[in-house]
């Protein structure tokens, strides 16, 4: 008989819902993805004879500038994240389209760097670290812009009154996906413009 | 299967379908019609070995219609390059993960489908552009891959030695079958862990879905880093970076050549747990099933399931014994790779265990699972000597290597592989597999399997290198080189021999016996249910009484066990 208690009161190992786990899961393989990209990065860096003190190719200022753009995003993703547990949907729809705006500027910012440098001849081809760069931007930047994607497509459905304070699991989710995608670029900013 | 679904058009309920038994049963067919293709390529290759140069007999012609229809020493090396990336990751794959996985995982916890049944769509249709753009690297100039398929920088990333866009098209079909390979993960530790049903507790889990956890844990962790590697791989060879490149072949200063082997092995080792847990686990629940006995040391067979998972990240090195590493570092290597076989020795007295005065059954499911437990002792030994940093320098690129290899991921996981066809079957289909053509499938196979991969590693002890097309071209291999003839029969036989199976699979879709609900008398929740089951598995969620080995229960009156979804299993169960 105690078995059969047992078997009325199983609750689940982690109680989260289940869109939060698979995305939890999801992220954990993206991060060993930008781990095999940056610890690569490690490892040829230390294993260069010689490489570019920090400062004297990138752009730092504007690339500060652009880390500042993404730290913003973060906030305005987890107020209409906020927006929505309280009910209001105009707020929400305001944050989601400001923190896809904060995206797409980004991405300009990244674009203009980009065609600078490459103009200047700091090109992908042009030395192991310009590689590095290109590569661990670009990954970066290809995240960027799914994100954007995904935000818009959560404008469209906030704009079709999908979600509510009782219903925002994917409001949720897709903003954890915003934050590793920031979180990831403050890494790179610090491995390639400060040290 | 169109009683059961009902609703939807052609394209809905059977190509574009969310449906993780349709679903499961596209990756069964794209997996087997790999399986032969990898197949046919394995035998070009012994022929080749066997009679080097010599035209290859009635498909000869037609495949080299320039030499006389003899092989050449262009097409050599795409051959072993294809064989060993079709079967790892276009063969075996698909049908342990995708196929085991997709039908099992949610019959077996309860649900009605996958966690993400859309995703799951998306993850087949990455396998198939995969598979296509796979294929046609055999179409483009230059032909398809030839850097052999653990894609070894500098040979894979400089296109100054490998110019064809065959290998590009390889590397990319492999970058879409891993996020194909990813996506399914995702699904299966979320089903697995956020849908069992009221009961059902992990210490209640069919040990084949402890196989597929892990394996998909593996592939989250590790399949990534080769998705970087591969990427890296791209652009040294179409944008002009040199991360794998240095000296001459690499455009400026260079970047490291070796970094390459560790971001492959970091991963490539682990691929091939993630390839024999699933078949760890089956073969546990099988043993139980047809030994009428429940697994004998479940937990422990968990735990050390666990073990071996955490313990394959961080053996990659001993790939890399050779390749210029640190001898201290080796050994640290060694120290761990040698700590596998704990783990592993235990599940495997676990499995005797189970069958020890068992009341056994020797149904074609059973045999190859025994099967399995006969190779994979073979393989595990073996393995033990290449794991010995002063072994391994003497058989390090011989035939001993492959021999090993083939005994524990073309083996085991072959016998796995049967052994999960043969015993789903009758749950799939609602058919019968035919038990004759089955016992005569088995015992070809295993008789030929067996002589292919022994002779092997005499082989390689005789020093035999791997990845020769001639062996007849160094003297000291002369004297062996009727043992390559030896081989090339063996391997036709081993071919030959699936047929049996090939025709077995293809009568019983439309002429096996009808199959009844339990065919096999199995205590977990899949036979429940009719066969095949119905469109969404479960009317009402199911309840979970206690684990899925209660067999051979003593205090029963009819029959002799108890089903995970029968109440009296709270009273008289064990577990």
């Amino acid at each position: 008989m105690d078995r059969m208690i047992n078997a009325e009161v199983e609750t689940p190992l982690i109680d989260i819902p289940t869109g939060k786990f698979g995305m939890w899961v999801f992220l954990i393989s993206e991060i060993m993805f930008f781990t095999g990209l940056i610890g690569s990065y490690i490892v040829l860096r230390l294993g260069a004879t010689s490489w570019p003190r920090p400062g004297t190719i990138l752009n730092t200022p504007l690339l500060g500038l652009n880390t500042l753009i993404l730290l913003s995003s973060s906030l305005t993703m987890a107020l209409a994240l906020h927006a929505i547990q309280q009910g209001r949907q105009a707020a929400l729809r305001r944050f989601l389209l400001l923190t896809a705006g904060l995206g797409v500027a980004f991405l300009g910012i990244k674009g203009f760097d980009y065609a600078h440098m490459w103009h200047r001849g700091f090109t992908m081809s042009a030395s192991l670290f310009g590689s590095c760069y290109y590569l661990l931007t670009g990954f970066h930047a290809l995240h960027v812009l799914s994100g954007v994607i995904l935000l818009l497509s959560l404008f469209f459905a906030a704009s079709h009154g999908r979600f509510s304070a009782a219903h925002y699991g994917r409001i949720e989710y897709s903003g954890l996906y915003w934050h590793f995608i920031d979180i990831v670029w403050v890494i790179l900013f610090a491995i390639l413009c400060l040290v | 299967m169109s009683k059961t679904l009902s609703g939807q058009s052609f394209w809905r309920r059977y190509v574009f379908s969310t449906n993780h038994k349709v679903i499961a049963v596209q990756y069964l067919f794209t997996g087997m019609l790999f399986l032969a293709l990898g197949g046919v390529m394995a035998l070009l290759i012994r022929w080749q070995l066997a009679y080097p140069w010599q035209p290859i007999p009635f498909i000869g012609q037609w495949l080299f219609p320039g030499s006389g229809g003899a092989m050449t020493p262009e097409v050599y090396p795409m051959l072993f390059t294809m064989h060993g990336g079709i079967m790892v990751f276009f063969a075996i794959t698909p049908i342990l993960l995708g196929a085991l996985g997709n039908y099992t995982i949610p019959l077996e916890v309860g649900a009605r489908d996958m966690a993400f049944p859309r995703l799951n769509m998306l993850s087949y249709w990455f396998l198939v552009v995969g598979s296509v753009l796979l294929l046609a690297s055999f179409l483009v100039p230059g032909g398809a891959a030839g850097s052999g398929w653990t894609l070894y920088a500098p040979l894979s990333a400089s296109t100054e030695v490998t110019p064809g866009w065959g290998q590009d098209l390889f590397i990319l079909g492999l970058a879409l079958d891993a996020v194909s390979i990813l996506m399914g993960g995702v699904n299966y530790i979320t089903t697995i862990m956020q849908l069992r049903a009221p009961g059902l507790t992990l210490r209640r889990l069919p040990l084949t879905l402890w196989g597929l956890f892990y394996s998909a844990v593996l592939n989250t962790l590790w399949l990534p880093i080769v998705a970087s590697a591969l990427f890296m791989v791209l652009c040294d060879r179409r944008l002009g970076t040199a991360f794998f490149l240095a000296g001459p072949l690499a455009p400026h200063a260079g970047g490291q050549v070796l970094l390459y082997q560790h971001l492959f092995w970091g991963f490539g080792h682990p691929e091939v747990y993630i390839l024999i847990l699933p078949v760890w686990g089956l073969v546990g629940d099988l043993l139980s099933v047809f030994s009428r006995k429940p697994a004998f040391g479940y937990q422990a067979t968990v735990c050390s399931m666990l073990v071996i998972t955490v313990l394959s990240g961080i053996v990659w090195g001993h790939h890399m014994f050779t390749s210029g590493m640190n001898p201290l570092v080796g050994k640290a290597f060694m120290f761990l790779t040698i700590t596998v076989s704990v783990p592993t020795a235990i599940f495997f007295l676990n499995w005797l265990g189970t069958l020890w005065r068992g009341a056994i059954r020797l149904t074609v499911p059973m045999l190859f699972t025994l099967g399995v437990v006969f190779v994979f002792a073979i393989g595990g030994l073996t393995g033990l000597f290449n794991a010995l940093q002063t072994f391994d320098v003497y058989i390090h690129d011989t035939y001993f290597v492959v021999g090993h290899f083939h005994y524990t991921l073309a083996a085991s996981v072959l016998f796995g592989t049967f052994a999960f066809i043969y015993f789903w079957f009758p749950k799939i289909f609602g058919r019968h597999m035919n038990a004759r053509l089955g016992y005569w499938h088995f015992g070809l196979s295993f008789v030929f399997l067996n002589a292919v991969f022994s002779v092997m590693m005499f082989l390689g002890l005789h020093g035999h290198m791997r990845r020769i097309a001639d062996a007849t071209a160094y003297e000291f291999l002369k004297p062996v080189q009727h043992w390559n003839v030896f081989l090339g029969w063996a391997a036709l036989g081993l071919g030959l021999s699936q047929l049996l199976f090939f025709i077995n699979v293809l009568y019983s879709l439309f002429k096996g016996a009808p199959a009844p609900a339990n065919p096999w008398e199995a205590g977990s929740l899949a036979w429940t249910v009719s066969s095949p089951p119905p469109e969404h598995n479960y009317a009402t969620p199911p309840r979970v009484f206690c684990g899925p080995h209660e067999y051979g229960v003593p205090s029963l009156t009819n029959g002799d066990w108890l089903s995970q979804a029968d109440p009296q299993a709270a009273k008289l169960a064990r577990s």
